[in-house]
């Protein structure tokens, strides 16, 4: 597959992996905040590649594992609804609440349906006036333009069946969260890559300096990766603290113009509660007031709605880096792919998953 | 938040006021929103998420950084992985 | 049963007298009387005539053979939609079947088929999914010997559902099953993988995607008898289903209790199969198959059984793609494209198109 395979060959891959064990002198610890990134590397057993110096840390990156209980729940008692087909990106079906999950609802009757894009959901809209259409906007800064074109879609097709749920969420906010934490091991970040395509990288420069963490902007492939640490690696060996660019492929300083446009138009930031971190101020966006009409949250009033997590899960702890699934007393016991407890199971990308899946049962 | 492929634009046109395409991965078609790529043309490569072009691919970058390193390993082939001459 | 007050049974002769539905399914086609007895001879006869299921009695009577075991499975099978690029659900449910029988070294001989129609089901696909079935079943060499129709209220039978039953015989001094993987094994792969399960997704237009992807539905019987003929012993014969090759591979592991080593670069996926789990977030080692072979045979075999293999249409493209382990055991190994380590689980829930 084109500009896919090619960042799959095994000798470019260890020639990147050479140079990575030349530079190394002494142990680093990097964290990758996209769960895209944490799928690659433990599907292809990137860090048991790495040299043992480099300790690699998952962070919060998947908008799945984030998204507060009470959300999920919502999600439930809006999609338990007569009258609404509740649509959702795939990952979601999956997520229990407080009850049960989308799945369950659906097997009760509900007319939940996964859908690849947002566009999808408005077409829906589009052909059934008589039905409510309800889309569950999840997603960091690379879905964010896709979730605010299905607003503004509607709006200028005139819909009044449609409303989206949002749990947007922003990776600056949350990098400074992590850096800024007095336990903070963290010294060097990969930056990701589709974030990035979307919002450039200019954010960055200044977390660098504030925190003396350099910051390398990764694609997703092996060679990517690799890319991206051999880069962080020479920074943080040569004490250079600076914001490098390892997929120019895809990403500019700037970022896409347009996309970033249409965030503006339709959201606002605020803050979020990152499921096991807490609430991080301005963190998330929400929909902007004249948008207010495609609230799912207060079409359906389900404002209210509160949830308690497992007191078993150490999701937040892992996902600031501090701990590793293997760490976690019911990891693989009371807390499987089948019945997650916490945030960083739920999803294939949560790096609880991640390893139960590919098999990480030890500190190896 | 991240899963994101590369796809070459086959065909433009616009419905619903929006500007679409057909983008094709490699023996597999979908439309694509392109209104956040709007200069792109057909032939060119788009990153596509969600059924959304979300930037361009430059081919020019991506050749070059798998010339850089192709690079690498000939140099390594010539002078051994611990530096001396083979 | 709510469906007697609307059945028409013809008892001699009735004035007026019943439409003739011959275009589309009806209640009446499920009554057991005149109607039912029509669609069976004008409908179900024609393509799947042979003379056991000609006699027309309730049960089908067989010769047994002289020697040999009997192999018996059962499959329902349910599909959306009906008919998708390579197959549809008749040629689905005889390739299921016989497949089943096949991979425990039987020779497949005589299947069942019933069905449940639902009310207003187009009589023009009945008839295509028989032709279907008629074709699958001939490729095979079996026979379809008994049957029966249902039809069931419109709304509560998606078009139709099919079961059906096989019966096979295992030639004396064979033995297949998936216990009997043994360390230094070689795990052989008939071809490429993920195809029905793609070519299935794409023609539900959920997703809205256009493939190039055939499914592969097919029945196996006559490749596995070129892999016997050059290897008596064939350890375990699988066709990975639901769930890929991943999840036939752990099931085996664990039955053996083995450690089953795959190498990610020899498993041949065709370049829209990889396109589409690419653009979906899918591994193909997980997506569905319905007309492959995993086979996992003694070492010094493998070569031959390979080449036997290729010999057969359905065996072209037939690769070694790992080896069977002592430790650790119940567990499926991969090695990475890039060199590195990776467990394969067993695919968890259905496999759903991910953001992340």
């Amino acid at each position: 597959m084109k500009y896919v395979s090619e960042y799959r060959d095994a000798d470019l891959v260890k020639g990147v992996l050479d140079e990575i064990c030349r530079t190394v002198t002494q142990p680093w610890v990097v964290m990758e905040i996209c769960g895209g990134q944490t799928h690659s590397i433990v599907r292809y057993g990137i860090d048991q590649l790495l040299p043992s110096e480099i300790e690699l840390v998952h962070g919060p990156g998947c908008p799945v594992c984030v998204t507060p209980l009470e959300l999920i729940d919502k999600a439930i008692a809006i999609a338990s609804r007569p009258e609404v087909i509740f649509t959702s990106y795939g990952d979601m079906l999956r997520v229990p609440g407080s009850e049960r999950d989308l799945f369950s609802v659906r097997a009760s009757g509900g007319d939940v349906r996964v859908v690849y894009s947002p566009l999808d959901a408005v077409k829906l809209a589009q052909q059934n006036p008589d039905r409510e259409v309800v889309f569950f906007a999840i997603g960091f800064e690379t879905t964010a333009p896709p979730n605010a074109m299905s607003v503004s879609q509607a709006q200028a097709l005139g819909l009044d069946n449609f409303s989206v749920l949002v749990s947007e969420v922003r990776v600056p906010p949350a990098i400074h969260a992590i850096l800024g934490s007095p336990h903070n091991r963290v010294q060097g970040f990969l930056a990701a890559g589709h974030v990035c395509a979307v919002m450039g990288y200019w954010e960055y420069p200044p977390i660098a300096e504030t925190y003396n963490v350099p910051i390398v902007v990764t694609g997703f492939e092996p060679l990517d990766i690799v890319r991206g640490v051999l880069h962080v690696v020479r920074l943080l060996e040569s004490g250079e603290v600076a914001v490098e660019n390892a997929y120019a492929r895809a990403v500019t300083f700037e970022g896409n113009k347009p996309a970033q446009a249409l965030i503006e138009r339709v959201f606002e930031t605020c803050d979020r509660k990152w499921r096991g971190i807490g609430v991080i101020p301005q963190s998330g966006w929400k929909l902007r007031p004249e948008f207010a009409a495609f609230d799912a949250e207060r079409r359906f009033q389900v404002a209210d709605i509160q949830a308690e997590e497992s007191p078993l899960c150490i999701a937040g702890l892992i996902l600031q880096g501090l701990k590793k699934p293997h760490d976690c007393e019911a990891f693989g016991r009371q807390c499987t792919p089948e019945h997650p407890l916490g945030a960083t199971m739920v999803s294939a990308e949560g790096a609880c998953a991640a390893y139960y899946r590919y098999g990480r049962f030890t500190n190896e | 938040m991240c899963l994101g492929v590369p796809g070459r634009v086959n065909e433009i046109y616009e419905a619903n006021g929006l500007k679409m395409g057909k983008v094709d991965f490699g023996g597999v078609k979908r439309e694509v929103c392109l209104e956040y790529v709007p200069e792109v043309e057909i032939g060119e490569y788009v990153i596509v998420h969600v059924g959304f072009a979300i930037n361009q691919m430059s081919e020019e970058e991506a050749e070059e950084t798998l010339d850089l390193l192709r690079q690498i390993i000939n140099i390594e082939d010539e002078i051994g992985p611990e530096g001396g001459v083979t | 049963m709510s469906e007697e007050k609307d059945q028409v049974t013809i008892h001699g002769l009735v004035c007026p007298r019943p439409l003739v539905h011959d275009d589309i399914v009806v209640l009446g086609h499920g009554s057991g009387g005149k109607m039912t007895q029509d669609l069976i001879t004008r409908t179900f006869y024609p393509p799947l005539e042979n003379p056991a299921l000609l006699r027309g009695d309730d049960a089908a009577v067989v010769e047994l053979p002289q020697s040999g075991r009997l192999a018996i499975s059962t499959d329902a099978h349910i599909v959306a939609p009906l008919f998708y690029p390579g197959g549809d659900i008749g040629r689905l449910s005889v390739a299921g079947t016989v497949n089943d029988l096949a991979v425990m070294g039987a020779k497949p001989l005589w299947l069942t088929a019933s069905f449940i129609l639902e009310e207003g089901l187009p009589m023009f696909i009945l008839e295509k999914v028989l032709e279907s079935m008629k074709t699958a079943a001939q490729e095979a060499g079996v026979v379809i010997v008994a049957g029966d129709t249902k039809v069931a209220e419109r709304g509560k039978a998606d078009g139709i559902f099919i079961t059906t039953s096989g019966v096979g015989v295992i030639p004396v001094g064979r033995e297949v099953g998936g216990a009997m993987a043994e360390p230094g094994d070689a795990v052989l792969l008939s071809g490429p993988v993920g195809e029905h399960g793609i070519a299935v997704l794409a023609a539900r237009g959920e997703l809205e995607f256009e493939a190039d992807v055939t499914s592969d539905v097919a029945p196996l019987n006559g490749l596995i008898e070129t892999m016997f003929k050059v290897c008596p012993a064939i350890h375990v014969l699988r066709d990975p289903t639901r769930g890929g090759v991943a999840t036939t591979l752990n099931e085996i592991a664990q039955q053996s209790e083995v450690s089953i080593q795959i190498d990610e670069i020899a498993i041949p996926v065709t370049p829209p199969v990889m396109a589409a789990c690419e653009m979906l977030g899918f591994d193909p080692f997980y997506v569905a198959n319905e007309g492959k072979i995993v086979a996992i045979v003694p070492t010094e075999y493998a070569e031959a059984v390979l080449e036997s293999m290729r010999t057969h249409p359905l065996g072209e493209q037939a690769v070694r793609i790992g080896e069977v382990l002592d430790e650790p055991a119940g567990r499926v190994l991969m090695k990475t494209a890039i060199g590195g380590t990776r467990v394969v689980d067993v695919l968890a829930g259905e496999m759903l198109p991910r953001i992340c």
